[in-house]
Parts: C-alpha cells; structure tokens; sequence
C-alpha cells in the first residue's frame, strides 16, 4: 500500500515539500503525545505514585470509555457536526442494557438491545441533521434532554446492581484485561485503529472531510453528503452504546447519572486532539491521546490533593485553550500561505 | 451568456443533475433523460466546471479531482480502499495535459487562482466526456490564463465533445463559439449562430434593449 501518500494531510499542514518532520511538528496530535508525556513524568517525580501499576491501569480503563466515544465525536466533528447527546446516549443505552441483564436476559441479546437503542438514537440525529438539514447543535441538544429523561422514565430512578444469570462475563468482559491491560482499553485501542484506517484509507473517510471542508462542493461534485452524514451520527451513538457497555461492566452498577455530563469531556478530548469545529479536520489518533491527556490531568489533580469540584473547571479552562491553540495556528498558517503565494506570484 | 442573476449557473446545475427541473424537460441524443444525483448526469456524459470550482481547500488537489468517484481496489479481497498512487498518477498526467503547475499533493488552500481551476477543469477530463458545461471559467484570471481557457475549449471542441461556455466576456465568446443562446430573467430570449449575429445585438439582448430574436 502507498500510505506516504495519504490525500487527506492530517490538518494543519500547508505544504507537502515541507516533509515529514515539519507535518509532526505542525501536527497538534504529536504536541498533545508530548504534552501527556512531560506531565506524567512530572507527575511521577513530584509525587511518585503515578507510575505504580494499580494507578496507570486505572487510569488508562478511566480514560477508555471517553476515548471511544471521542472517536465517534471525531467522525462527526469532522463533517463539520457536533454530537452532544453521547452523554445522554450512553445513559439510555445502559440503563435499558442493565435492564435486560438483571431480568435474565443473555449478555449477548442484551448487548445487541442497548446497541440497537444507541443507533435509533444515532439515527435519528442523523435523519434530522442529515436530510432535514436541522442544526446538529438544536438537534443533538433536543436528544440530550429526551435521551435523559427516557433513563429516568426507564429506571423508574432505580439502580441496577444485579445482572442476571451472565453477571460474571460482563463483569469479565469491563472489568477483566489481556496481558495486564485492561479490556477497554483494548476495545480503544482496536476502534482507533480501525477509524484510523477507515479515515485514511477508504472513500467514506475522504467524503466525511469533503463535507467538513465544503459541504456544497461535495454535493455538488456527487458525494453522497446525506447518508454520510447520517453514518457519522450513527458512530457517534453507537460508540456511546459500547462505551456503556463497557463501563457497566467495570463499575458493576448502572444508575441514572451514567454517562452524565460526559459530553463535554468526550468533545473536549476529540477537539484538543485536533478535531477542528469548524469541520474538515480531525484523527483517530488525536482523539484518543487527548482524552488520555484529559484523564491523566484529572488524576494527577486528585493525586496531588486538589479538591474534585475543580475538575470542571480544568476541563472547560483546557477546551479553550485548545480553541484558542487553533486560532493562534489558523493564523500562523495563513501568513505562510500569504508568504508562499507572495513567492509565487513574485 | 445573460446577465448576473439571469440564472445561468441555475441551469447548469439542473443539467448536471444538482436540482431538479420544476418543468421542462433535457433531451440527449434526442432522448429525454432525467438527472436525479450529479452522477446520474456524469454517466450520461455530462462534466461541469463551476463557477466557483466546487473546490474543498482542505483536501489535496488529486482527492479534489476524484471527488464523488474515488477510485478503489480491493485490499486483501474484501476491504475496497482508495487507490491513492492511482489517483495521484492520473492527476499528474491529467495536469500535464493542461499545462498546469499543480501539484497533486498539494492542499487546494494553498493554491493560486490559476491551480484552482486546473483543478476543477482536471476533473472533466477523468471520464469520456461527451458534454462539459463551463460556467464562467475564465472570469477573474490572467490574459495568460484565459487564453490557454480558450484554447483547451478549442480542444475539446476538436475531439468533438460539446462545450456549452457561460461568460461575462463578450470577446472569449465570440472567439471560441459556435453558437450564442442569451439568458434573461429565467428565461431564453435568444439563440443564433455566432456568425448571424453581433456584439451590440448581444449586448441588447442580455440588457433587454432588444426584448428577443426568434
Ligand atoms: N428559471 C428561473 N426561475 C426563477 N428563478 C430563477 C431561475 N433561474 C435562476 N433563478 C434564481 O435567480 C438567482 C440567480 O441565479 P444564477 O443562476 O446564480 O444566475 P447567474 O449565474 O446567471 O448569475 C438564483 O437565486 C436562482 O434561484
Ligand atoms: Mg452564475
């Protein structure tokens, strides 16, 4: 396979001849690597705790479940959308998934059911957004209350602890690992993969950036914007479902607040990973490290003492200041452009 | 050619299968068709150039060339991804043939003018083209420019594929066409053979000077 040349350049790059190492350093994924990088080993010196087995396994199985739903959030922010029902999404999902367990039904029919659940959602972002052209911000807004309430209105407000005759697989299947490292985190690591490759390297993949760069060009030139539009929702709904699924069988309870709030954390690591808002841009790779970084940050914090209710407020402070990375980029960019046609021209 | 807002580019979208016709009706050959998708008009030979390119800036200048019909193969027999060596090559070569500098790696945000539109010109040239429909493709570039526009537009007419131009320059048309059709309000107020008629009649005809030639 030819992957040196990959048609879609990561982002940020104005000029293939600048070569590799200047598209890594104009890369925002590779200073996100970097950036986790130096905290950890600042963390690890300053309090020494870090590094101990127990820790990073918990904090890569934390960081799992926003990492999968960031990778759907990346497909859609892509096409130039933003999903904020993943939270509530999640919470259905699980709460109808837990409740297929505890009345004894397999895990394999209920994962089917709370997956099934998860995409009508999707789906219904999608059609709305896709084919009737509504804002994906209303839209996903609107499916963030309803998906919310259907939780309480399908809970009933009850907690699930037990699970039915296949407790011990799920558990197993959230809980469990392979060679020391933690199921989700495996299930992260394939699904990058995987959306890496379907980015890179397939038709779908170009035309999600086709749209996020101009989506009348793409209609206009026969891609068919719609039903890829649609497709993204249905990522993003279904990764929320696995994420659900997932975390279900680490805690070994689902309550109502499952998935409660996470929106924010799982647009937050796909946009510091490199995710632009604005559509056209975004990796597979960039999603998961931020949200690596993110989960990192957050246990440091804890680590070092600081009270959890300013966790909020390190998130909301770190997604501006990715914003704010972007535009500070977006400008630097553009001088070069100027600089480059100045030459050619001149 | 009409003036601004005299729907020109409208038409051209409902030829090429981007909106469909309230009435009326596109024969080919003699045959009515209908065009529900771009690509349905693409198959029955149609390629556009339009007026503002159709370009995505954040995609290379070979991934512009193939938007809508990627070209694939099949990976380890069942996975169909994109061939982008393929892609590369044939845009390449398709740059070659119109003289132009662009590169196919390169991301269209960086390009100048010129390279933007032998990007979106690159593109009609991918399939068999029987009919390619330009609208307004030599406004706003460099006499240079405007003349290799015109000169690829006598090529194609050689090759004998018909080329239906929408302009604003009086000058480009009567240099290059055969026959002149003037838009007006929605509406076609006239269509003659370039040599039965004049500048100043046009001129009248766009402005609605002179209400309409049979
Ligand atoms: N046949 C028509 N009937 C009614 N409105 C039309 C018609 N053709 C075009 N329009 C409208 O006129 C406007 C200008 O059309 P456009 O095709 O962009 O003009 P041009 O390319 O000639 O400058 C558009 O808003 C379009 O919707
Ligand atoms: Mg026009």
């Amino acid at each position: 396979m030819t992957t040196e040349h990959t048609l879609v350049a990561p982002r940020s790059h104005p000029e293939r001849s600048f070569g590799f190492g200047a598209r890594l350093l104009g890369s925002q994924a590779f200073w996100a690597s970097v950036a986790t990088l130096i905290i950890c080993v600042a963390i690890t010196t300053i309090s020494g705790t870090v590094a101990t087995y127990e820790n990073v396994f918990n904090t890569t199985r934390n960081f799992a479940f926003i990492g999968i739903m960031a990778l759907g959030q990346t497909a859609v922010i892509i096409t130039g959308g933003i999903d904020l029902a993943v939270g509530s999404v999640m919470g259905l999902s699980g709460i109808v998934f837990g409740l297929m367990m505890t009345s004894g039904y397999s895990l394999w029919s209920s994962i089917l059911v709370a997956l099934a659940v998860a995409l009508a959602c999707g789906a219904v972002n999608g059609y709305l957004v896709a084919y009737l052209q509504l804002s994906p911000f209303v839209v996903t807004l609107g499916m963030l209350s309803i998906a919310r309430s259907l939780v309480l209105v399908v809970s009933n407000n009850r907690m699930v602890y037990q699970f039915g005759p296949d407790e011990e697989l799920l558990f197993a299947l959230g809980g469990g690992g392979l060679f020391g490292i933690p199921n989700p985190v495996l299930v992260l690591v394939g699904l990058t993969l995987v959306l890496g490759a379907l980015l890179n390297f397939t038709a779908w993949g170009r035309h999600l950036y086709a749209i996020g760069g101009n989506e009348q060009a793409a209609r206009l030139t026969g891609v068919p914007v719609n039903r890829i539009k649609l497709s993204a929702y249905l990522l993003s709904s279904l990764m929320a479902g696995i994420a659900a699924i997932l975390m279900i069988g680490w805690l070994g309870s689902v309550t109502n607040a499952l998935g409660l709030t996470y929106e924010l954390r799982v647009i937050a690591a796909a946009v510091i990973g490199g995710a632009n808002l604005a559509g056209g841009e975004g990796t597979a790779y960039g999603a998961l490290i931020e949200a690596a970084l993110l989960e990192i940050i957050r246990n440091s914090l804890l680590l070092a003492g600081v009270d959890p209710y300013w966790q909020g407020t390190f998130i909301g402070l770190f997604i501006i200041f990715a914003v704010l990375l972007e535009r500070v980029r977006g400008k630097r960019d553009t001088a070069l452009f100027e600089r480059i046609r100045g030459k050619r021209s001149g | 050619m009409g003036d601004n807002g005299a729907g020109k580019s409208t038409l051209v979208k409902i030829i090429a299968g981007n909106f469909p016709p309230s009435s009326g009706e596109i024969l080919l050959d003699g045959r009515p068709v209908h065009f529900h998708w771009p690509t349905d008009a693409r198959h029955a030979g149609i390629e556009v150039v339009y007026q503002d390119l159709a370009l995505c800036d954040n995609l290379t200048a070979a991934a512009n060339v193939f938007l809508g019909r990627e070209v694939r193969r099949s990976f380890a027999g069942m996975f169909r991804c994109l061939d982008n060596a393929y892609m590369y090559q044939r845009a390449r070569e398709l740059f070659a043939e119109l003289k132009s500098d662009t590169r196919p790696a390169d991301l269209v945000r960086t390009m100048l003018g010129g390279q933007r539109r032998a990007v979106a010109i690159a593109r009609t040239r991918l399939a068999r083209a029987r009919t390619v429909l330009m609208d307004e493709p030599t406004a706003a570039i460099s006499v240079r420019q405007v003349a290799e526009v015109l000169d690829l537009i006598r090529r194609l007419r050689d090759q004998g594929i018909a080329v239906i131009l929408i302009s604003h320059r009086m000058p480009d048309v009567f240099a290059v066409c055969d026959r002149i059709m003037v838009l007006r309000r929605g509406r076609k107020v006239a269509e003659k053979p370039v040599a039965q008629t004049s500048p100043e009649e046009i001129t009248g005809l766009i402005t609605g000077a002179i209400e309409r030639v049979p």
